[in-house]
């Protein structure tokens, strides 16, 4: 064991942990399981994976970060990895074009490394004398849980345990104890297979002991349940399952998908449990197809909902014009950004599409788009998008991404308390026969809608600039009018959608530097600045989440009292940058930007904030280390 | 219980005050003429009526209809009309469009709806032409023709709409003729009633730019002896209807029967019903997945409620 490993610079309660791995060597499932187990004991937990687009064998990683504290992000240093192959550690040395340099040199001094004995690692080539290295023969202790077990070991049937062997070491080593792993097990794997909960159990409690065996001294980082009297019971939830769950709040009844990364896994999470609620769940042949079909289901009387990511968004765009020019409720469109451009980085990440977003298709046309920060909001601002499609009768976008859709927040439930079910005007069956004035000119801008099966409601609409009876015309004044009574429409919204809604400043608002960002980045934010904080600097975040209709005074006048401004963006141009200097005419000069693909960490926002703090440097791009 | 009066529905019932633009001698006004009369016959009233259509002179045809209309996008009907009837079940819904809305810019909507089989028809107005752009070739003009609006004669070949929708899976074929509106009426109570999707290729002639596959052309009054080119595919003894939903053999042989006919152009163009399948629709696979639910409106949307209880699911994931 490495003689000048020191354990005094941890604090207690807290690890950062990531399992690496080829694709399909089950590190989803040790971190999954590993995390909720966590959970378990009263634990905060935030987890995310980074994998290849590629079904088996190239790298991927999945951290889990953990705390008794409340956390949204993941950090750079990890305190324990577990290796499950040299890449993991070194990179892919071995490739024509090396890519990356594994993850050896993120650990944190003190830390620890748990890898496969027979890897064959030589301390030596690591270069790292100031971590714990532990060597787990994994094959040995899984034929010995196997063997206590009464069972015959067969490589084939049995391997998949090894999944099993990587939380229960990680486990030995914080100092937690096992049971919630087979807990977790048994409810996975359910009665019927409980001669495998107990095989499982047998490896684990193998594992767990030779671990502790390994242990001269205590390993740095431990772990304390919170106190088993009014443990808290969290859910382990993601983002993606945040939006189908807002869409099942909200009543929705259809919801349309074609397969892509990284919006799938949403409409797959609804087919999976469409049998419990009133909804279709629908995988169409393309994403004309879906944006069409959730029109016409709108239209037919459903909130309706699809879900894509960059390349099927460009797809709709005429999709969303037809809704807003037929002023049908919604549809609700989440579009999970991904790196682009073209087919881009199918599975890495990016904030590249709010420009996009914004003009989605051509002619001007009233739309709303939000950008959903974290898990609660993500269920919030999904269910809310339900309420205004009614209310407005248009599109709206959901803008997420892929570390939204990906990441896992523990959390005590999503809140429901707050929000409330609003629908907007319908008809009075009073006219009848094609008499229905179904685009009447109003105030608002919104008119009385019917739906198809309503007797007297009947009426034709059109992608045609129509009349207020939805008849096609060309006719100038009645262009002016209905032009006029569409766009009118993004001022009610402005004026009746709370400006606590669309957007927040978070922190001290006497704060010496504000951060400024949208989406995805606000847990990165929310920790970086706590964390400053606690070094005795001052910083406030503003987040935007409604960046159509533009909160455009509120925003002015927060940007107005701040004293120094960081904009901070998962992409290369900017874009909320832009839109802020078009819609206030305040121009942020100093940027923290990133397009490699990788979310922000917190670390990664902490270090960006400084060197702005430090003295503004402009245009600051961070890439992931 | 009295039974109130209703008032038997006509033809003229479906007709909107809107008169149509379209072009005197056009195909499209038998079409719907054709529409109006097989509503009339199933007595559905309009409210329970949606017709959908694509974007060119037939996607007009909601209009003069005095159902329930939306008049859509280029090629995406068929999607629009899916959508509406998931959500909506409860309501009749009818898709329209043209050769090159189908054929052409939809024809990933055409192929997709077939295997699905949702339980719509689907009408294609098919005159061979594009005629709101003024008389391109449409995925249906043969191969070396030239219509006066042509440049130059075609040279892409023209696809067999009846046989890609035979592979498609479609479970109720038919063509028709636009000039007889009553055989077209007839085709179309039989579509309506089919529990799957019906599709109906109608030929039509476009008097303005199509000036090879005109009126005459079709009635046969431009060959001697003047006999028409359009017949129908029963009198040549052929049975569309599988007899035995459950034999394969005999599904694939009705296919192929069919098949064989729509190739079949030029001198003798049959028209009629070319299969018919009876099987479950989308829509009756869809609502299985609720066996035990109380409320059995087919429409989805009344059955879902803003506002329903997510937290057992949440609880899943604790």
């Amino acid at each position: 064991m490495n003689g000048n490993v020191s354990r005094a610079s941890f604090t207690q309660n807290r690890l950062s942990w990531m399992i690496g791995g080829p694709q399909g060597s089950g590190i989803n499932v040790s971190a999954e399981v590993f995390a909720k187990a966590c959970l378990r004991f009263g634990l905060n937990v935030f987890a995310n994976i980074e994998y290849h687009s590629n079904i088996m064998g190239r790298h991927s990683f999945f951290r889990v970060r953990i705390s008794e504290n409340e956390i949204h992000s993941h950090v750079e240093p990890v305190d324990l990895l577990l290796a499950l192959d040299r890449e993991t550690i070194f990179g892919d040395v071995d490739a024509p074009f090396q890519t990356h340099n594994g993850h050896i040199h993120r650990i944190s001094p003190g830390g620890g490394l748990i890898v496969d004995s027979e890897l064959d690692i030589d301390p030596e080539e690591l270069g790292r004398d100031d971590i714990h290295i532990y060597s787990l023969p994994y094959e040995q202790v899984l034929r010995e849980g196997v063997a206590r077990a009464g069972v015959q070991f067969q490589a084939r049937r049995h391997d998949i345990m090894r999944n099993m062997v990587s939380v229960a070491a990680s486990f030995a080593l914080v100092g937690l104890d096992t049971e919630p792993i087979i807990a977790i097990l048994r409810e996975r794997l359910g009665e019927r297979r409980a001669s495998l909960v107990d095989l499982n159990a047998s490896v684990i409690e193998v594992t767990h002991g030779y671990m502790h065996s390994l242990l001269e001294e205590p390993f740095g980082p431990t772990l304390t349940p919170a106190p088993a009297d009014g443990r808290p019971h969290r859910a382990l939830v993601r983002g993606a399952e945040a939006v189908a769950l807002g869409k099942l709040h909200a009543g929705c009844s259809f919801q349309t998908y074609y397969p892509i990364a990284p919006a799938t896994e949403e409409s797959v999470f609804l087919e999976r449990i469409q049998s419990e609620f009133p909804i279709v769940v629908l995988q169409a042949e393309d994403e004309i197809a879906c944006i069409n079909q959730a029109v016409g289901a709108a239209f037919g009387g459903a909130r309706a909902a699809t879900s894509t990511a960059g390349p099927g968004f460009a797809l709709m765009l005429e999709g969303l014009g037809l809704a807003a020019i037929t002023e049908t409720p919604g549809p609700v469109v989440c579009l999970y950004q991904r790196g682009g451009p073209s087919t881009g980085l199918p599975t890495r990440g990016g904030q590249t599409d709010l420009s996009l977003a914004l003009q989605p298709g051509h002619g001007e046309f009233p739309h709303i788009v939000v950008a959903p920060g974290d898990l609660q909001e993500c269920f919030d601002l999904t269910f809310e998008a339900f309420n205004w499609g009614d209310e407005y009768q248009l599109p709206v976008v959901v803008l997420l991404d892929r570390h939204l859709a990906n990441s896992n927040w523990s959390v005590d439930g999503l809140e429901v308390d707050h929000l409330q079910v609003r629908s907007g005007p319908r008809y009075e069956p009073l006219n009848g026969n094609g008499k229905f004035e179904r685009h009447e000119v109003t105030e608002s801008g919104v008119s009385p809608r019917s739906v198809p099966g309503e007797p007297g409601g009947e009426f034709v609409t059109t992608s045609d600039e129509h009349t207020t009876y939805g008849k096609i015309s060309e006719s100038i004044e009645n262009r002016m009018e209905q032009m006029e009574k569409r766009m009118r429409k993004l001022d009610t919204i402005a004026a009746e959608v709370p400006e606590r809604l669309r957007y927040e400043l978070h922190g001290d608002p006497e704060a010496e530097f504000t951060v400024v960002a949208w989406g995805s980045t606000k847990g990165s934010i929310r920790d970086a600045l706590a964390s400053l904080g606690r070094r005795g600097i001052s910083a406030n975040y503003l987040q935007i989440r409604m960046l159509r209709p533009f909160p455009a005074e509120g925003v002015t006048r927060v940007l107005s009292e701040a004293k120094n401004l960081i904009l901070v963006e998962d992409n290369f141009t900017g874009q909320l940058g832009r839109l802020i200097s078009a819609e206030t005419g305040i121009s942020i000069e100093n940027r923290v930007l990133k397009y490699d693909g990788r979310p922000f960490s917190q670390t990664e926002v902490e270090h960006g904030v400084e060197r702005h703090i430090a003295g503004g440097v402009g245009r600051l791009v961070l890439s992931h280390p | 219980m009295p039974v109130a009066q209703v008032e038997k529905l006509t033809a003229r019932s479906f007709a909107s005050d809107i008169q149509p633009d379209w072009c005197p001698g056009c195909g499209d006004f038998g079409i719907i003429n054709a529409v109006r009369q097989a509503l009339a016959e199933l007595q559905i009233p309009p409210h329970m009526v949606a017709i959908v259509s694509g974007i060119g002179c037939s996607g007009k045809a909601p209009h003069y209809i005095t159902t329930y209309g939306f008049h859509t996008l280029h090629g995406r009907a068929l999607p629009v009309a899916t959508g509406l009837k998931l959500a909506n079940g409860e309501v009749t819904v009818l898709a329209m469009g043209g050769d090159g809305d189908g054929y052409g810019i939809g024809a990933g909507y055409f192929v997709n709806t077939g295997r699905r089989n949702l339980d719509i028809t689907y009408i294609v107005f098919n005159n061979g032409v594009y005629g709101l752009t003024k008389g391109q070739a449409s995925p249906t003009q043969i191969k070396g023709q030239q219509t006066k609006s042509m440049a130059e004669p075609a040279i892409q070949d023209a696809i067999n709409p009846i046989g890609l929708a035979l592979s498609a899976g479609y479970t109720f074929v038919a063509r028709a003729y636009a000039m007889d509106p009553r055989g077209l009426a007839k085709i179309l109570v039989e579509a309506i009633s089919h529990r799957g999707t019906a599709y109906i290729d109608v030929l039509q002639p476009c008097p303005v730019y199509n000036d090879i596959n005109t009126m005459e052309w079709f009635s046969g009054r431009d060959r001697d002896p003047r006999v028409p080119r359009v017949y129908d595919v029963a009198s040549e003894g052929h049975e569309p209807k599988v007899q035995d939903p459950g034999d394969a053999e005999e599904i694939v042989a009705k296919k192929q029967k069919a098949l064989q006919f729509s190739f079949a152009w030029g001198d003798r163009i049959p028209i009629g019903t070319f299969f018919q399948l009876e099987q479950p629709a989308y829509d009756d696979i869809m609502f299985s997945r609720w066996p035990e639910e109380t409320d059995t409106t087919t429409s989805m949307y009344k059955r879902a409620t803003p506002g329903q209880d997510i937290s057992a699911v949440v609880d899943r994931l604790r």
